[in-house]
């Protein structure tokens, strides 16, 4: 059948490993693994009851938050300004779109460096502004690092969908409105705007999803979850519980949860994908 | 152009030209520390923003691996690029080869069971491999596959995206096609090869950029699979840079890591236009 390989790389990787998270977020493992008990929801009830997993859940919630919001805002304004340039519009796009292909841990790297003290060129640069950049004791100032790589990383991508999304609106549209009298600004905010939500849609979830997940390399390069916990992102406690303080069934729980948020989300992205959120 | 107002098409070039330097001065700043000796990078606030002229040396020390001045061992980034690209390749090819084979089944043929099968890879989308870490690390370790490429890449293949983009392109095809084959007295097989595979040849590049990247880039999974040290790729390796007890020589991480995005970057500016495509139909 030509349908086995997949069905036998998804069998194993996908459906084993995600029963196991299941069955193992309902156990109790001692560290070597020698004995194991069936405790039920009580992995559970031991991380609502957690400060440190709810502290993160906050921490996640305002980093996907703010590298939403600023990834997107940064890369439609880029994406406008693309589309209205008509010399030399390639060249911009080629320049733009390259931090796609970087790592993760590599972007991280990139931005710890600039931030070093005391050779880091903006960390000085901040300094003579007055700000005494430490991001290893401010959780600010750890914070705003990673959300800078993150959102630096992420540009090209959510320009590329906008600026995709900018060349399908009719032309005749804003030419219409242009004849009327209507400012760029007043177009962009009437006409452009409303027709872009779906791709402005798309690209939220995507970027929460993103933020969740695929930052995990960003802030283990740049803070590893400190100063303290402050920014031990979801993903990053999941591997930290598991791996390093190998608590194999709070992990397990984590996980569980996680799925759940993943699955929530993409549930939503259908809905609103097929309800076409336009006006 | 819908009305001439220079002032505004200014303000575009102004814009874009700042976000373009925006988004270069990291790298550019990776590239001339990676230029400069490590003394010079740490002795000096701030860092000078002029390259300095030990391009070669670092080079060399970063791809070969060796001692430093400072005495500290930096290990060869040559084996670690190649471990690299070779899972990269296995993650591109391996996860293109099975879903066109089961995009072709799902579309053409018709079997038992064939909307759980749908169902059961489509769930699989919507799980990233950072979720299911530590239950799919036990299942490799299980299976004996910790520290070889089968581990670091099998688990990778298991998603689906790359059905559903074929999938959908597999539909698009006219049914004409599928009769005029059979009329000629093509089987199935002989179908898929002379007509599905030509015709998707653009979305078969397209998909092989993207996973060329996702595989290249990939860190949390080698993390946990590779503790051999000939089996790191290159990302891991720089992030074990600086993460050492000891002095960390910012020109090799730098110079690492130039080398590290060298590939992916040339590979997403030459295949752009197929890279861009990709991107766009795949999430759509």
């Amino acid at each position: 059948m030509l349908i086995a390989p997949q069905m036998a790389v998804v069998l194993i990787f996908f459906f084993w490993p995600a029963s196991q998270a299941l069955y193992q977020s309902v156990l109790s493992q001692d560290a070597f693994g020698t004995s194991t008990e069936f405790v039920g929801m009580e992995n559970f009830n031991r991380l609502i009851a957690d400060d440190t997993y709810l502290a993160s859940f906050k921490t996640t919630a305002v980093f996907s938050a703010l590298v939403a919001v600023c990834g997107l805002s940064i890369a439609l304004l880029l994406a406008v300004m693309a589309d209205r340039v008509i010399k030399g519009s390639s060249v911009y796009k080629t320049l733009l779109i390259w931090p796609y292909a970087v790592a993760p841990v590599v972007a991280g790297v990139l931005w710890l460096f600039m931030f070093a003290s005391p050779f880091g060129v903006i960390s000085y640069l901040l300094q003579a502004m007055g700000i005494q950049w430490n991001h290893l004791l401010n959780s600010t100032h750890a914070m705003a690092l990673i959300v800078a790589a993150a959102v630096w990383k992420q540009i090209s991508y959510n320009f590329l969908f906008f600026l995709a999304g900018l060349q399908s609106i009719p032309k005749s549209l804003i030419e219409a409105a242009a004849i009327d009298g209507a400012t760029p600004w007043r177009r962009f905010w009437t006409i452009v705007f409303p027709l872009l939500s779906p791709t402005t849609f798309f690209l939220l979830v995507i970027n929460v999803v993103y933020a969740f997940f695929e930052t995990f390399g960003i802030v283990d390069a740049v803070t590893q979850g400190g100063p303290g916990k402050d920014t031990a992102i979801l993903v990053y406690k999941v591997y930290y519980d598991g791996f390093k303080a190998l608590d194999m069934g709070g992990s397990a729980a984590q996980s569980v949860v996680l799925m759940t948020i993943v699955v929530v989300l993409t549930v939503i992205q259908f809905r609103f994908v097929e309800k076409k959120v336009q006006y | 152009m819908i009305e001439r107002r220079p002032g505004l098409n200014l303000l575009a070039h102004v814009v874009l030209i700042l976000g373009v330097a925006v988004i270069a001065f990291p790298l550019y700043l990776t590239f001339v520390a990676s230029t400069q000796s490590s003394q010079q990078i740490a002795q000096s606030t701030p860092m000078s923003l002029l390259p300095g002229g030990h391009m070669m040396e670092t080079y060399r020390l970063a791809l070969f691996g060796g001692e430093t001045t400072a005495g500290s061992k930096i290990p060869a980034a040559l084996p670690m690029m190649w471990v690299s690209l070779v899972s990269a390749l296995i993650i591109a090819i391996g996860k293109i080869v099975i879903s066109l084979l089961s995009a072709f089944a799902i579309v053409y043929f018709r079997f038992p069971m064939k909307n759980v099968v749908f169902w059961m890879i489509f769930v699989t989308l919507m799980l990233p491999v950072e979720v299911r870490i530590s239950p799919t690390y036990e299942v490799v370790s299980n299976l004996g596959m910790l520290n070889s490429y089968a581990g670091l890449t099998v688990p990778l293949i298991a998603s689906a995206t790359a059905t559903f983009l074929f999938r959908q392109f597999f539909l698009t095809v006219p049914d004409e096609l599928v009769e005029a084959a059979r009329m000629d007295g093509a089987g199935p097989m002989r179908f898929f090869k002379d007509v599905l595979l030509p015709l998707s040849k653009t979305s078969i590049a397209a998909l092989f950029v993207i996973q060329f990247i996702y595989g290249w880039n990939q860190y949390l999974w080698p993390l946990l699979v590779t503790t051999n040290e000939n089996m790191y790729p290159v990302v891991m390796g720089i992030k074990r840079l600086i993460a050492g007890e000891s002095y960390t020589e910012w020109n090799v991480v730098m110079a690492t890591a130039i080398l590290a995005m060298l590939p992916p970057a040339l590979v997403v500016i030459l295949m752009q236009k197929w890279f861009v495509k990709g991107l766009v139909d795949t999430e759509k």
